[in-house]
C-alpha cells in the first residue's frame, strides 16, 4: 500500500524527482512550472539527492545543458511551461534526433498574446511534432504516475518524454495523492545503462553529427519507428505499474464508452468535470462516454478509431487552435485516423476551449453532449469548427 | 549489426543506421573524401615555386603536406576543396586554379 498524502502537481512531480534522483538537472523557472525546480533545488541543498542542479540562464541552455548531460550517461531532467517551452524548441528537436531520452515536466500554459499565464495546450501542442513523447494528466496522481513511468518509456525507445500537466490546475491545486514508497520507486525505474554515451573513454564518440541528404532522411525514418515502438512500450510500463500500484495505464483511457453512442475525446484536467457530465447526463438515461487520450505522442490512432467507431457523434476538444481556419490539432489527427481506417459513420466535430484559463464547467460539456445529440438525431453536422463558452 | 562509419555507407538501410547519425569512434574524418566537393583545382607550377612555404599553413584542410627534407609535397587531392586560399597566398604565382575536370 503507498504512501497517503496531499500534494499540489508541481509539489508530486518535484517529488518525484527526488525518489527518482537523476543526475542532471538543468532548469529555468518560468510560471506555472517554477514551483517544480524550487521544490527540487531546496532537495539539493538539503542533500536528499545527489543531483547537479545546473541553473541556466535560459531554456534554450536548459534544454541544451540536458542534451549534453544525457549524451554524457547522465539521467537529465527540466521543467517549463508556455514560452519558456517555445524557447527551448530548437532544442527539443535536438534531443529526439540526438535519441537522448530525457525528461521534461511541463505544466501547461497559454502563449501570449495577450499575455495570459493560465492554463491551455497551446504549450505543448506547439511542439507536438519535435518528435518528444509526451504523455497529459488529468489529475495531481497522473501527473506522479506518469513522471514514474517516463523514464522507463523514454529509454527503452530512445525518446526524450514530455510529462504534461494543466498549470495551475493541477499544478498549483492541492489534492489527495497516494505515492509510491522509494524504494519500489527505485526498483521500478532502475539505473541508467546507456549503450553509448560520451563519457566512455573506452568508445571515442560524437553526437550531432551532419547528415548530409544521403543519410538524413533513413536517420528520420529510423526515428519514426522509434516512436512507433513507443505504443506497446507504453502498455507495458503501464501494466507493470498497475501490477505495482493498482492503477493501470494505457494510451487512451475509455469512460463510460460502452454502448455510448455520444463521445467526447479531450486531454488533461477537464476530463474529469468531463466524466461528471457524462455521469450526469447517463443519469438521465443519455448515453454518453468519453475518451481521454493519455498518450498524444505516440498518437494512439488504432485505439481512438476502436473505442469512436460504433457512435453516432462526437466532438474533439482542443485546449489551443491551428489558426488555419479549419480545426484544432487533436481533431486534424482523429480524423485522419478514422479516414484511414475507413471509419466514416460517426459524426465528429471540434470545439476549441478552455483557452488562456477560461473555466470549463460541467454545463460546458453538457452544452457539447446537447450539441451532439441534436446531430446524431438529425444526421447535420453543421459548422465543424466551433468554441465553446465564447461571448458572442 | 555494425555501428562503425566505415559501413555507413551511402547505401546504409534505416534499420542499419546508427541512432542519430552518431558516431562511434575516432578519426573518421580520414575517411572521408572532402576532394569531391571540388570545382577549381590548384595546379603546382614546379619551375615558379621557390619552397617559402607560405602556401602551407593556410591551407584549412591540411591538404599540402610537407616532404621529408622540407619541402612542399604535392597537392592531396582526396581532401583539397578547391578554396584557392593557397594560389592566393602564393607571391610567387606558383600556383594556378584550374577548372576541375573529371
Amino acid at each position: 500500500m503507498g504512501i497517503r498524502e496531499r500534494l499540489s502537481g508541481n509539489e508530486a512531480i518535484a517529488y518525484a524527482m527526488k525518489q527518482i534522483n537523476p543526475d542532471v538537472m538543468g532548469a529555468f523557472p518560468i510560471t506555472p512550472s517554477t514551483e517544480i525546480p524550487q521544490y527540487f533545488s531546496a532537495y539539493v541543498d538539503n542533500g536528499e539527492v545527489d543531483t547537479e542542479f545546473i541553473a541556466v540562464e535560459s531554456e534554450h541552455s536548459a534544454m541544451s545543458t540536458c542534451i549534453g548531460a544525457e549524451a554524457a550517461g547522465c539521467r537529465a531532467i527540466s521543467a517549463t511551461s508556455s514560452c519558456g517551452l517555445c524557447y527551448m524548441t530548437e532544442m527539443l528537436y535536438v534531443a529526439a534526433s540526438d535519441r537522448l531520452p530525457i525528461t521534461l515536466a511541463v505544466s501547461c500554459r497559454a502563449l501570449s498574446g495577450p499575455i495570459n499565464i493560465n492554463n491551455d495546450h497551446s504549450d505543448a501542442m506547439g511542439v507536438r511534432d519535435t518528435g518528444w513523447l509526451m504523455l497529459f494528466a488529468e489529475t495531481n496522481q497522473e501527473a506522479y504516475d506518469n513522471y514514474l513511468q517516463a523514464m522507463r518509456i523514454g529509454e527503452a525507445v530512445g525518446l526524450p518524454i514530455m510529462i504534461c500537466q494543466d498549470g495551475f490546475i493541477t499544478s498549483h491545486a492541492i489534492e489527495n495523492i497516494e505515492l509510491v514508497e522509494d524504494e519500489k520507486v527505485k526498483a521500478f525505474v532502475g539505473e541508467y545503462r546507456p549503450k553509448h554515451y560520451l563519457l566512455n573513454k573506452d568508445e571515442p564518440m560524437a553526437v550531432g553529427a551532419y547528415a548530409t541528404p544521403v543519410y538524413y532522411m533513413e536517420s528520420k525514418r529510423q526515428q519514426a519507428q522509434a516512436m512507433m515502438d513507443a505504443k506497446e512500450v507504453i502498455r507495458k510500463v503501464g501494466a507493470e505499474f498497475g501490477a505495482m500500484t493498482g492503477r493501470t495505464y494505457g494510451l487512451i483511457e475509455e469512460y463510460r464508452m460502452e454502448d455510448a453512442e455520444e463521445a467526447i475525446v479531450i486531454i488533461g484536467s477537464s476530463a474529469g468535470t468531463a466524466k461528471e457530465a457524462v455521469n450526469q447526463l447517463r443519469q438521465g438515461g443519455k448515453k454518453v462516454g468519453l475518451i481521454k487520450v493519455r498518450s498524444f505522442r505516440p498518437f494512439p490512432a488504432e485505439e481512438l478509431c476502436a473505442a469512436l467507431k460504433h457512435v453516432k457523434a462526437f466532438a474533439v476538444m482542443d485546449k489551443d487552435d491551428s489558426f488555419n481556419a479549419h480545426c484544432g490539432p487533436m481533431y486534424a489527427e482523429v480524423c485522419a485516423a478514422l479516414y484511414a481506417a475507413g471509419i466514416s459513420g460517426p459524426k465528429g466535430i471540434n470545439y476549441i476551449y478552455g483557452l488562456g484559463g477560461r473555466d470549463v464547467r460541467v454545463e460546458s460539456i453538457q452544452h457539447v453532449f446537447a450539441e451532439l445529440e441534436q446531430i446524431a438525431s438529425t444526421g447535420d453536422v453543421g459548422e465543424t469548427y466551433r468554441y465553446l463558452d465564447v461571448r458572442e | 549489426m555494425s555501428h562503425l562509419a566505415k559501413d555507413m555507407t551511402p547505401d546504409v538501410k534505416w534499420q542499419d543506421i546508427t541512432p542519430g547519425c552518431n558516431i562511434f569512434e575516432g578519426g573518421t574524418s580520414q575517411t572521408v573524401e572532402t576532394g569531391d566537393w571540388r570545382t577549381m583545382k590548384p595546379v603546382l607550377d614546379a619551375d615558379k615555386c621557390r619552397q617559402c612555404l607560405l602556401c602551407v599553413p593556410v591551407c584549412p584542410d591540411m591538404s599540402i603536406p610537407m616532404t621529408e627534407d622540407g619541402k612542399r609535397g604535392e597537392f592531396n587531392y582526396f581532401f583539397c576543396k578547391g578554396c584557392g586560399i593557397c594560389a592566393s597566398a602564393c607571391p610567387f604565382g606558383a600556383i594556378t586554379m584550374v577548372r576541375d575536370e573529371k
